[in-house]
């Protein structure tokens, strides 16, 4: 099983696609998903809160599954199947670690959910863990980090995986802005080693500037625009679009004055 | 200004803790002064004799080997109930689980022979089946039958509640890594249940230890004779208040030993400071663990339900028409609502008390271990449990005689005693809640100076509506079912319900004392029921 | 929640509230004894009738915790009659010296053996008795004898003499007719023994519910079941040796003595309005002069050959030691 999305790592054919996909939470939240990301690339996924952000990365982890259509990873129907056996990972906003499990452990269970490593898979997670830049850390307890080392864990976790895709839900919505900056380079610096596919959600323009190479526009549980992120920055995107970040760089603003006595 | 704000918050929560766990001791101690003013020990040291240490190594044997045949299959039963949010009459399950909870014990005992007595269901079986006759459960086997009874569902939604406290990222991630059941109890449900463990099996132990009526009804003979009974037997036949004491301190002793020795297996579980908002589960259960899981909770179910039934068949039996249309019965009724009802609303604001002076100790202290005060606030008041009704109930009169009339004590006694008594119940149904908002939200309050009435108001109240109506479920279903402090006071003023089913049975009025335990039973669930409705939120 | 506040303040009101003005009676007694269905309704109407005056039952459990109230309360009870003690526990409720004599003539009793205490004064008695099912066991034992060294297939629900009067009274019964033998029939009939309940209450319903065929309990029992449930399914087996008899007494304490009802009370006691009520209140026999004829259901209860009885002294200084005999055997 490993072996064969470490095949499909890095291939062109780990594209994700969502094809003719509904979904419900109620008679009022209705959604419709059709659309793809590029193998290879960083995808952001922008929008409005209760948009479906979140949704759309959940239905492609398996985490909900779709009323109707299906949903394709490098061509393959992974609609079936668990979230387990989807080649995906995802790194959520919080509680990516079991609090009672050291960093190795919380890493280690990328590579075996039982927790049974051998002395190579320790290597990895010491390996994934230099990577991130926690080298040294192995024995702590997630308490004892910061909050951007914890998510850091999760992005160690997620080079042990090796799955082709990887969806980040807002992973550092709570992190300073220079922090968020260099976290970011992590996934942007992991995405090219890899080739990963990444799924990102975010709310932050300068996030999805700063990374991603397309965005996909979000409504009302629809995708209402997509395109490459420089015609989205570069004033080329949807009157919808413009509109949103109107309101995004108003509060990026105001944010930026509530930051200066700091 | 903020730090002044906040630390005088945690004044507030401290005063609130040492007041509860003042009003406690007062109670307990002003019980053991009357008694022990009221003449020189006798004789001490014949206290412990051979028979007296026979009684306390069979009482902490059965009660331990109960503790263990309750929680082990506990958790089994709230995993299967975790694993499946919809499994169907879940709700209606987890109502009828806290039912037990209310009924007198001879009750409980008569709808479990129902079913594994000599002339029950089980008999019937075995006859037809040709097996010979059945020799019922009497002995150690019906003692652990009963207290499994009573303290299965009880364990059973404690630890759903503490499952219920598992992050949704983490049953995600869990999904997502592809961890196996064994793997998933392991890591994820096992850490929670943990820290659980100790306040749990605690709590189902002491309850096992002041066990009475059932060890000596289903225990065969006087071989099962437990502290309680040599208590009561010190109080009433005997008349030796200091020896009665004296017994109870050994009770008190042994369990509090036994509690300790239990707090240092759980280890407390400090997550990240955030709880995911999705309410959602992602649970991938393959069928063949699904099977096994419907099995669990269908014996479990049968296991509890079955002597529930059987109440509620003699029940139906009674001319409840005629019941209904007494007015001693509707007296009682009213009685039962009102005393275990202010019982409830003394209780639940004692144990709030309690938990936030132990949350705020918690956040203040450095050290990773709490400190004695910190462990005093969280597991002292359980001990109450272990403080016979009877002997508080015997040390307040003896205090109060002279001052004031003691029948106009009387109720005020049966919901004082009754308020504590099912502290250690609602301390355990809010203390998750408190604790994980708390986690959540207190630097904030800190940050924005909330705090006091405003921070009760603004903040916990929303988050801790649900396990508050829960704890005051609890602790009146709890206090419907007691009878024990006033057997000196005088009972004229205080005819509960569950007293009305004891005197019908004490005058040949078997049908009666039935219909009256199904009206206690249906009491019950009525309570949990209107606990459900009251935590629900109004989104 | 206002409804419910006013609830319990008229409670606490009712349970405070001194008695309305001009004479009264209190009398201390057992909660089965005031039940709608026990003597107390009946016996309060009569006798307030009688004296003009305002008789107050106040009841505790049962006849021990009676003694226990009266005796942690001493010299400043409220009681001026204590009403329910038995002959089990007249010594030692003597020893309070809260008791003064009734100055009652006793010639009008009917107590079996006889009745000379200057104090205590009975009021009903009864026997214990095996009760068996009719319908499970055809032929009961006839005797202790038998009882003991009988079948132990055939199993007996008894109480604890520990927490229990008539546990109390089936230990006595053994030490009445095997003497020093006592302990050794105890470790016989263990055998036969299914439990040991903590009252009366327990055992009964262990009984009825079918779980043992035979329960510890009165020869009266079955009249209960004969008048009120007419049926004769439940019935008392007699015993060649004889059986344990239990009296009820009432006596004054020294509050009482000081109110002239209270001696106007126990001579109404002993008399015919009062004790036509006992048989189908108490279900236990008159102790003094009645009007009614019994139903003729207690005609055809067990007589017993014998009545057998204890000394009140004798029994408290025993009680211990025949207590931990009982343990002893029973524990093995």
């Amino acid at each position: 099983m490993n072996v064969t999305t470490r095949g499909e790592a890095g291939g062109d054919d780990a594209g994700v696609r969502l094809d003719r996909v509904t979904f419900s939470y109620g008679p009022d939240m209705s959604m419709q998903f059709d659309c793809s990301a590029r193998a290879g690339a960083i995808t952001a996924v922008m929008g409005p809160s209760g948009s479906g952000k979140s949704t759309l990365l959940n239905l492609v982890a398996g985490f909900e599954t779709p009323s109707t259509g299906r949903i394709l990873v490098g061509g393959r129907d992974v609609t079936a199947l668990a979230p387990a056996e989807r080649p995906v990972s995802m790194v959520f906003q919080e509680n990516n670690l079991f609090a009672h499990l050291t960093v190795a452990d919380n890493v280690g269970l990328g590579i075996s959910p039982g927790l049974k490593l051998s002395a190579a898979d320790r290597e990895s997670v010491a390996l994934s863990l230099a990577r991130t830049g926690l080298a040294g850390k192995e024995s702590r307890l997630p308490r004892e980090l910061s909050g951007g080392e914890r998510q850091r864990v999760a992005l160690a976790r997620v080079l042990v995986r090796n799955r082709p895709v990887l969806l980040l839900d807002e992973p550092f919505a709570s992190l300073g802005p220079a922090l968020r900056d260099e976290m970011l380079d992590l996934v942007a610096g992991l995405e090219a080693e890899r080739g990963l596919t990444v799924l990102m959600v975010t709310h932050q323009p300068e996030d999805a500037r700063r990374i991603a190479g397309d965005v996909l526009f979000l409504e009302d549980g629809r995708v209402t625009a997509r395109g490459t992120a420089a015609d989205f920055f570069g004033g080329a995107g949807p009157e919808a679009f413009l509109r949103y970040m109107g309101e995004a760089y108003e509060t990026d603003r105001s944010r930026g004055i509530a930051r200066k006595p700091t | 200004m903020t730090a002044a704000s906040s630390a005088r918050s945690r004044d507030w929560r401290a005063i609130a803790g040492a007041a509860a766990l003042a009003a406690v001791a007062f109670l307990v101690g002003g019980a053991f002064f009357g008694l022990l003013h009221e003449g020189a020990p006798s004789d001490l040291a014949a206290a412990f004799d051979d028979y007296m240490l026979r009684v306390a190594r069979f009482t902490l044997w059965q009660a331990g080997l109960s503790t263990l045949l309750s929680i082990l299959p506990a958790i089994a039963v709230a995993r299967a109930l975790s694993r499946h949010p919809s499994f169907p009459g879940r709700a209606w399950l987890l109502r009828l689980f806290a039912v037990p909870l209310g009924l007198p014990a001879i009750v409980a005992a008569l709808g479990l022979l129902a079913f594994y007595g000599r002339a029950g269901f089980a008999a019937d079986v075995i006859d037809a089946a040709g097996g010979g006759t059945w020799p019922g459960i009497y002995g150690l086997t019906g003692i652990l039958v009963a207290h499994a009874f009573f303290n299965l569902p009880l364990a059973t939604r404690l630890f759903l509640e503490a499952l219920d406290t598992v992050p949704a990222d983490h049953w995600r991630l869990a999904s997502q890594l592809g961890m196996r059941p064994a793997a998933t109890f392991r890591l994820v449900e096992w850490p929670v249940l943990r820290a659980a463990l100790p306040g749990t099996a605690g709590l189902v132990f002491m309850l096992c230890v002041t066990s009475f009526t059932l060890v000596l009804t289903l225990g065969g003979g006087p071989g099962a004779t437990t502290l309680e009974v040599a208590i009561y037997q010190a109080l009433r036949f005997d008349f030796d208040p200091p020896r009665a004491v004296v017994l109870t301190l050994l009770q008190v002793a042994l369990t509090a030993a036994v509690v300790v020795a239990l707090s240092r297996f759980g280890m407390a579980v400090t997550g990240e400071a955030a709880i995911a908002v999705s309410r959602r589960r992602y649970l991938g259960v393959g069928r063949a663990e699904a099977f096994a899981n419907g099995l669990i909770i269908l014996l479990a179910a049968v296991f509890v339900l079955a002597p529930m039934a059987a109440t509620v068949v003699s029940g139906l039996a009674a001319d409840l028409g005629r019941l209904a249309g007494e007015a001693s019965v509707r007296r009682a009724v009213a009685t039962s609502l009102v005393l275990s009802g202010l019982s409830a609303f003394v209780a639940v604001p004692l144990s709030l008390s309690l938990v936030a002076a132990r949350r705020g100790i918690q956040l203040r202290r450095r050290a990773v271990r709490p400190g004695p005060y910190e462990r005093l606030l969280d597991a002292g008041p359980s001990l109450v449990l272990v403080v016979p009704p009877i002997v508080i109930g015997a040390g307040w009169f003896l205090l109060l005689r002279r001052g004031i009339d003691v029948f106009a004590a009387a109720p005020v006694m049966v919901v004082a005693v009754n308020a504590v008594m099912a502290m250690p119940f609602a301390v355990r149904a809010i203390r998750p809640a408190y604790d994980a908002a708390s986690e959540r939200h207190e630097r904030l309050c800190a940050g924005l100076g909330i705090h006091g009435w405003n921070r009760f108001r603004l903040v916990d109240w929303p988050v801790l509506r649900r396990p508050l109506a829960t704890g005051l479920a609890f602790a009146m279903a709890l206090s419907l079912g007691d009878l024990g402090v006033i057997a000196l006071f005088g009972s004229d003023a205080v005819q509960t319900l569950p007293y009305l089913v004891y005197q019908r049975m004490g005058s040949y009025r078997t049908a009666d004392a039935a219909g009256l335990a199904l009206l206690l039973g249906a009491l019950c669930l009525s309570l949990m029921l209107a606990a459900d409705r009251l935590g629900r939120t109004p989104e | 929640m206002r409804a419910r506040l006013a609830l319990l303040s008229s409670l606490l009101l009712l349970s405070a509230l001194p008695a309305a003005a001009g004479q009264k009676l209190t009398v201390y007694t057992y909660e089965s004894f005031t039940a709608e269905w026990g003597p107390g309704p009946q016996v309060e109407k009569a006798f307030e009738a009688k004296c003009g005056c305002d008789l107050e039952f106040i009841s505790v459990a049962d006849g021990v915790a009676l003694l226990n109230r009266v005796r942690l309360e001493g010299k400043d009870t409220k009681a001026d009659i204590v009403l329910g003690l038995d002959t089990n526990l007249t010594a030692e409720a003597a020893a309070t010296g809260l008791f003064v004599p009734h100055g009652v003539d006793p010639a009008g009793l009917v107590v079996p053996g006889g009745w000379t205490d200057p104090v205590f004064l009975p009021y009903d008695y009864g026997y214990f008795a095996v009760v068996y099912d009719t319908e499970k066991l055809p032929t009961p034992p006839s005797s202790l004898k038998e009882l003991v060294e009988g079948d132990a297939r055939h199993k007996i629900v008894i109480q604890d003499p520990r927490s229990s009067t008539p546990g109390l009274g089936l230990l006595l019964w053994v030490k009445a007719v095997y003497g020093d033998e006592a302990g050794n029939a105890w470790a016989k009939l263990k055998d036969r023994v299914l439990t040991v309940t903590p009252g009366w209450s327990e055992a009964y319903g262990l009984f009825t519910s079918g779980e043992a065929p035979m329960v510890l309990s009165y020869t009266t029992s079955p009249a209960y079941h004969m008048i009120a449930e007419s049926t004769e399914r439940y019935q008392a087996a007699a015993f060649a040796e004889g059986h344990y008899l239990q009296i009820e007494v009432a006596a004054a304490t020294t509050v009482g003595a000081g109110n002239p009802l209270t001696r106007d009370f126990l001579a109404f006691m002993t008399g015919p309005e009062f004790q036509d009520v006992i048989p189908e209140t108490n279900w236990m026999f008159p102790a003094g002069r009645t009007d009614k004829p019994l139903n003729p259901a207690f005609d055809r209860l067990v007589k017993p050959a014998k009545s057998l009885l204890l000394p009140a002294d004798e029994v408290a200084t025993n009680r211990k030691a025949w207590v931990d005999e009982w343990l002893s055997a029973m524990s093995k």
